[in-house]
């Protein structure tokens, strides 16, 4: 532990109304290093960086940069104090030329000429290896080498601390290990880099050590050598690894007619096509295709989320209009929406008023649900789903994106439905609460709830779903149960051609 | 428990702080300037009443109009994320429909009065909902929308009575727009209060304040949740006529007489003007019907402070611009984080002392 | 339930956009139809061009004495249009004059743009007679212009004041919208008292029209504890707000009250207060100059002078009679 420490952060707090985001936290980075920061969505990774980049400011604790205690006042600090980011997003002028890009906003003399500005930039291009002029539009340049002149920016202006925030984010592999190649330049020249990134396997290839934060505290300093990938993965979920692996194999259910609870023929909305459907009490079945494949659109039909224009449904045998979401929902339907931000939080409201707003619909305008009765509602859910907020009545746009969609689940298993549609309930939230939602979802359908759940991750599906409707081009092209549901055979179905049944 | 106390204290007063540090400040200048600025006494008024009197009671009384008008208008902002400035025109109908009425009868009762003030409410949640239709249906914004009413509102008005400014001369009408015999408080300000219960009755009676902050916050979500924005946005343009007519009756009632052309003229401004200052986003959403009611009074304080000061005629809106621009200011975002940033700082550095001594 | 609100709203919509077209047209057409009766021979044809009642009580009080004075029973075969726009005046004093009219009778929105039209009535032996308003035309162009002197009327309530010999004037002056014709004829002589000191101004505030703005005027002096023994209110709703004040405070006004009350208009109402003893003065501008062009057209009289300035009327509450108010007064 002789090695210089570059940056020593140190018992660092950061309050957000109500809620502790970093607590006590510590960070070293030292000189010629890469150095991955972990976590989950939530666990404080982006407001450390934060702290340190000066746009926030923190609530106590100490920084030091080369052993010399500074403060932090605005990203300007940071940056004289040799701490640069580049971020996943490129935040420079592409119709500037890479010279321009790399010097503009920070010549004392204005009228730096031209000629001499584009050979810097070409010297400090070709020393860090980037294929790249100065007299280039950065806006013809790859996405990675656009990246890259953000770094060299960065390197240019001395800096010692390099933050690269998700820069792999957007690259292919290629472009991924050229990047990896200047880094790994960089590290020789003595800088220290801070790696954020979701991608395991870039961590292991490219950083010495690895600091994973989680709930806002640190968790553990190691050596990449020392950590197996296993055991990061569960240092950051904090659970253990066979809670990971005890699914188990999705048991095969048989239903009868008299099961089904949703039967629709030739649905269709404005924005899906004709199709046929049903789905049994206790049946959890997904629809699956690729990006635009009409999956959503066919889930939306089902609850009137779009204009429906035709079709016949049946739900319990009986037949019923469904025009309009509030009609579903008083066929005991419930539609987790795909885009939680836009569809699903209501972000300015509370967590108590988020989780009691489909109840309160449904039970209608005139018979508000008392403050009593909601505050003891939203306590349950926020312990059986285990919500973490600093209260029922923190809003909901504060919260991470895992546990908004929490929230969102209990707000539809509060009006305790009969059909539950989970539309991309996975997306965008962190390992952790990904598995408790699956395990929440075979929950519901052995208490004889039916379930739809969408995911991209077939993986996911696979491990709930016991029957899978695979779509492409807007249109149901198969159908998939029992042993047909692997990776394989879905791949199969989805790409089209032949298929092996037959 | 201590930090539940916090929480509510900064939750709760948040938003109620910049109308309450303005009427503070307003007070204590008032207190400076003239010691007996808020004096209060009661005085036998020419119907041989009781009643109080001094500059707390004018301005608490002349802001009635308003803060019923700025409540409405917030379940307006908060719904449709934008503002009827057809209010003062709307009120001059709604007015000229209520004398309208009262002239009809010749004998002036109760009963009359009454009639003429539902008739008034009437005609005004029917206006309201004609307001409402073109933003919640057509989806004109709501400014486009109201903007018709407010050109052409007056004229409307002035067509119910003829164009000429009739007076009313009856106790009913002279109690609702001053004093009920053997009350001391004057009457605008018990309607005030007797609003302000309503909503608060119905917000606990109905899901209107969920629906109406969900369907402003986010729209999409609230239509997926089956919550019918379309019925929410118009309710609150029908509800916001109500209110109208009630404003528009006072300001008929105060003086006996409907003059469509001044009725409540360029009230629309002071009533969004409220609404700001009450702290909530004239964006939509989340929206708090006190701050809003502050928001009137903090501007009729400011008023009545400048009439006292005999500023000039001419200059008063210029003053009154000045103050509003520094309150809206105030509580604009930026100011807002400046603020907190700056106190997080204060509080860090007392924090930092400690550390620094223990090493 | 729902369907019957919405065919309710449907309605709603409907009438309020019939409402709205019309208001848009500010009822210019309707009268002008008024004036196709038969010509026989013998009648006079007048076209006038004004601007429309919605205008303002006096304005209203004006067109209908117009249309009392040029009427059928009188001799006369009148046309007439409305509008607050000067472009749109043009054009219909321009259809009046090839419809053949043989007086045209103007009070112009604006006081420019006028030469061409009033050149092709001369052309067309049209005369020319403005009413209420001056144009800026040369003088031939018109036999002669009957209008009111504002300055004159505010003029002739200071001299009531001044007859009343009280002890001190100490002044509420409560102003009209700044800059209007009303408020700048109405303050001048005021204000010459204020500054020769003959008369205290306690305050002197505008309420632009406003009858609630004049009553927190009064009620903001009342408050301070400051005297006042006259209030000089620019028109008949602002000296009834001021009235409302002093009603709440147990203050006295009118005939035997301790402070003098006076209003502009003369509206119906407002004399009712005088002939009640609330309020002492009215003054009035007056809006009859039909009379006065009538009686130039069929030669009763001669104009002496192109400006004829119509007499001003003011009344006091001590004088007034249930006759003047039914001749003067505005409005009903």
């Amino acid at each position: 532990m002789q090695e210089h420490s570059l940056l020593e952060m140190r018992h660092i707090n950061k309050l957000f109304p109500g809620v502790k985001a970093l607590s006590n936290v510590d960070f070293t980075l030292r000189a010629g290093e890469i150095h991955a920061l972990m976590g989950e969505n939530g666990a404080g990774k982006s407001t450390l960086i934060k702290v340190l980049t000066g746009v926030y400011q923190d609530d106590g604790g100490e920084i030091r940069v080369d052993g010399k205690t500074i403060s932090i006042r605005s990203p300007q600090d940071a940056q004289n104090n040799g701490i640069s980011t580049v971020y996943q997003e490129i935040t420079l002028c592409p119709n500037l030329t890479v010279a321009e890009n790399m010097f503009i906003g920070r010549e004392k003399d204005v009228l730096v000429h031209k000629k001499r500005r584009e050979k810097r930039a070409d010297e400090l291009l070709n020393e860090l290896g980037i294929p790249a002029r100065g007299t280039q539009m950065l806006g013809n340049c790859s996405l990675a080498v656009q990246q890259m002149v953000a770094i060299a920016r960065a390197v240019d202006l001395n800096c010692k601390v390099l933050i690269l925030d998700e820069p792999t984010s957007s690259l292919d592999d290629k472009e991924v290990n050229v990047l990896f190649g200047l880094m790994r330049d960089l590290k020789a020249r003595g800088v220290g880099i801070i790696f954020v990134t979701h991608f395991l396997e870039q961590v292991y290839e490219v950083c010495d050590r690895i600091t994973v934060l989680r709930n806002g505290e640190l968790v553990g300093e190691y050596l990449t050598e020392e950590l197996p990938q296993v055991q990061l993965v569960a240092k950051m979920i904090g659970k253990d690894l066979d809670e990971l692996s005890s699914f188990g194999e999705v048991q095969e259910k048989y239903f009868s007619d008299d099961d089904i609870f949703y039967q629709a023929t030739k649905l269709s909305s404005s924005a899906a096509l004709p199709f046929n459907f049903a789905i049994h009490k206790g049946e959890v079945n997904g629809f699956t295709g690729l990006l635009g494949s009409g999956r959503s659109e066919s889930v939306r039909a089902i609850f009137g989320a779009d204009k429906v224009n035709s079709g016949t449904v049946y739900i319990n045998g009986k037949n019923v209009k469904i025009k309009k979401p509030i009609h579903a929902m008083k066929n005991g339907i419930g539609y987790l929406a795909e885009d939680r931000k836009r569809d699903g939080i209501i972000a300015d409201l509370s967590v108590r008023e988020n989780i009691i707003l489909a109840l309160q619909v449904m039970k209608g305008f005139f018979k508000p649900i008392s403050r009593n009765e909601a505050e003891s509602f939203a306590d349950e859910y926020i312990k059986a789903l285990n919500i973490k907020t600093a209260s029922r009545e923190t809003p909901i746009g504060s919260l991470s994106g895992g546990n908004q969609q929490k929230v969102i689940l209990a707000r539809w298993l509060l009006t305790h439905p009969d059909y539950l549609i989970l539309d991309e309930p996975t997306r965008g939230i962190d390992v952790g609460t990904k598995l408790e939602i699956q395990k929440l979802v075979l929950k519901l359908a052995e208490d004889g709830v039916a379930v739809t759940f969408i995911s991209s991750e077939i993986e996911e599906m696979l491990r709930t779903c016991s029957r899978l409707i695979v779509m492409r081009d807007r249109h149901i092209v198969g159908e998939l149960t029992g042993s047909d549901l692997n990776q394989a055979q879905v791949m199969k179905t989805i790409a089209g051609g032949e298929t092996d049944e037959g | 428990m201590k930090d539940k106390l916090k929480n509510i204290f900064k939750g709760g007063l948040g938003q109620l702080t910049i109308p309450i540090i303005a009427i503070l400040v307003l007070i204590i200048f008032n207190l400076f300037r003239d010691p007996s600025f808020f004096r209060i006494t009661v005085e036998l008024n020419n119907d041989g009443n009781r009643v109080l009197a001094g500059n707390l009671i004018s301005i608490i009384n002349a802001a009635s109009e308003l803060a019923i008008l700025a409540m409405g208008m917030t379940l307006v902002t908060a719904a449709s994320g934008g503002q009827d400035i057809s209010v003062g025109a709307m009120a001059a109908i709604a007015g000229s429909a209520f004398v309208k009425i009262l002239k009809y009868g010749g004998n002036i009762n109760g009963f009359v009065v009454f009639a003429a003030f539902l008739v008034a409410v009437i005609v005004a949640m029917i206006f309201g909902a004609f307001n409402g239709t073109l933003v919640s249906v057509f989806k004109i914004q709501p400014m486009i929308a109201t903007l018709i009413l407010f050109t052409c509102g007056r004229s409307i008005a002035y067509w119910i009575n003829g164009g000429a400014t009739p007076t009313v001369d009856s106790g009913i009408v002279k109690a609702i727009g001053g004093f009920i015999p053997g009350c001391p408080i004057p009457t605008p300000v018990i309607i005030v209060i007797a609003v302000a219960i309503i909503f608060k009755l119905v917000f606990h009676f109905t899901s209107l304040e969920l629906f109406t902050q969900s369907v402003g916050i986010n729209g999409s979500a609230a239509r997926l949740n089956g919550i019918n924005a379309t019925w929410i946005k118009l309710l609150s343009f029908i509800i916001l006529g109500a209110c109208v007519a009630v404003a528009g009756t006072i300001g008929v009632s105060r003086l006996g007489l409907i003059n469509h052309e001044t009725l409540l003229l360029d009230v629309e401004m002071d009533a969004i003007l409220a609404v700001a200052i009450g702290g909530n986003s004239l964006g939509g959403g989340k929206f708090k019907l006190a701050g809003s009611i502050l928001g009137a009074y903090v501007i009729h304080i400011l008023t009545i402070t400048l009439y006292a000061m005999k500023v000039p005629s001419t200059d008063v809106k210029a003053y009154k611009a000045i103050v509003i621009i520094i309150l809206v200011v105030i509580g604009s975002p930026v100011i807002k984080k400046w603020f907190a940033k700056t106190v997080a700082r204060i509080r860090n550095k007392k924090s930092q002392v400690p550390v620094k001594g223990a090493q | 339930m729902k369907k019957k609100l919405g065919s309710l709203l449907l309605v709603g919509t409907l009438v309020m956009s019939l409402l709205f077209t019309g208001c848009n047209k500010g009822g210019g057409n309707t009268p002008a139809q008024g004036g196709n009766t038969p010509s026989g021979s013998g009648t006079i044809k007048v076209g006038v061009v004004n601007n429309p009642p919605s205008e303002s009580g006096y304005r209203e009080a004006n067109v209908k004495d117009m249309e009392a004075v040029f009427s059928a029973e009188n001799g006369y075969e009148l046309k007439t249009f409305y509008s607050l726009k000067n472009d749109e005046q043009l054009q219909a004093a321009q259809g009046f004059i090839t419809e053949g009219v043989d007086y045209l009778l103007v009070s112009a929105a604006e006081t420019t743009g006028w030469d061409e039209v009033l050149k092709n009535a001369q052309e067309a032996g049209v005369k020319v007679y403005l009413f209420d308003r001056m144009i800026d035309v040369d003088e031939s162009l018109y036999e002669a212009a009957v209008v009111s002197d504002m300055s004159a009327e505010g003029d002739l309530a200071v001299q009531w004041l001044l007859s009343q010999n009280l002890d001190e004037y100490n002044v509420i002056h409560i102003q009209g919208a700044m800059g209007s014709d009303a408020q700048i004829g109405r303050t001048g002589a005021l204000d010459a008292q204020f500054a020769s000191g003959k008369m205290k101004k306690v305050v002197q505030q505008t309420a632009t029209w406003d009858e609630a703005e004049a009553k927190k005027i009064v009620e903001s002096v009342i408050n301070s504890g400051e005297k006042f023994n006259v209030i000089y209110a620019e028109n008949d709703g602002m000296a009834k707000g001021a009235v409302a004040a002093l009603d709440e405070h147990g203050i006295t006004h009118g005939v035997d009250g301790d402070v003098i009350v006076m209003g502009f208009d003369c509206n119906k109402w407002a004399l009712r207060e005088l002939l009640a003893g609330n309020w002492n003065y009215d003054g009035q501008c007056s809006p009859f100059q039909a009379q006065v062009i009538s009686d130039l057209i069929q030669g009763k009289t001669t104009a002496t002078a192109k400006k004829i300035i119509n007499e001003e009327k003011g009344f006091d509450a001590k004088t007034l009679t249930q006759e003047d108010i039914d001749t003067y007064g505005l409005g009903e």
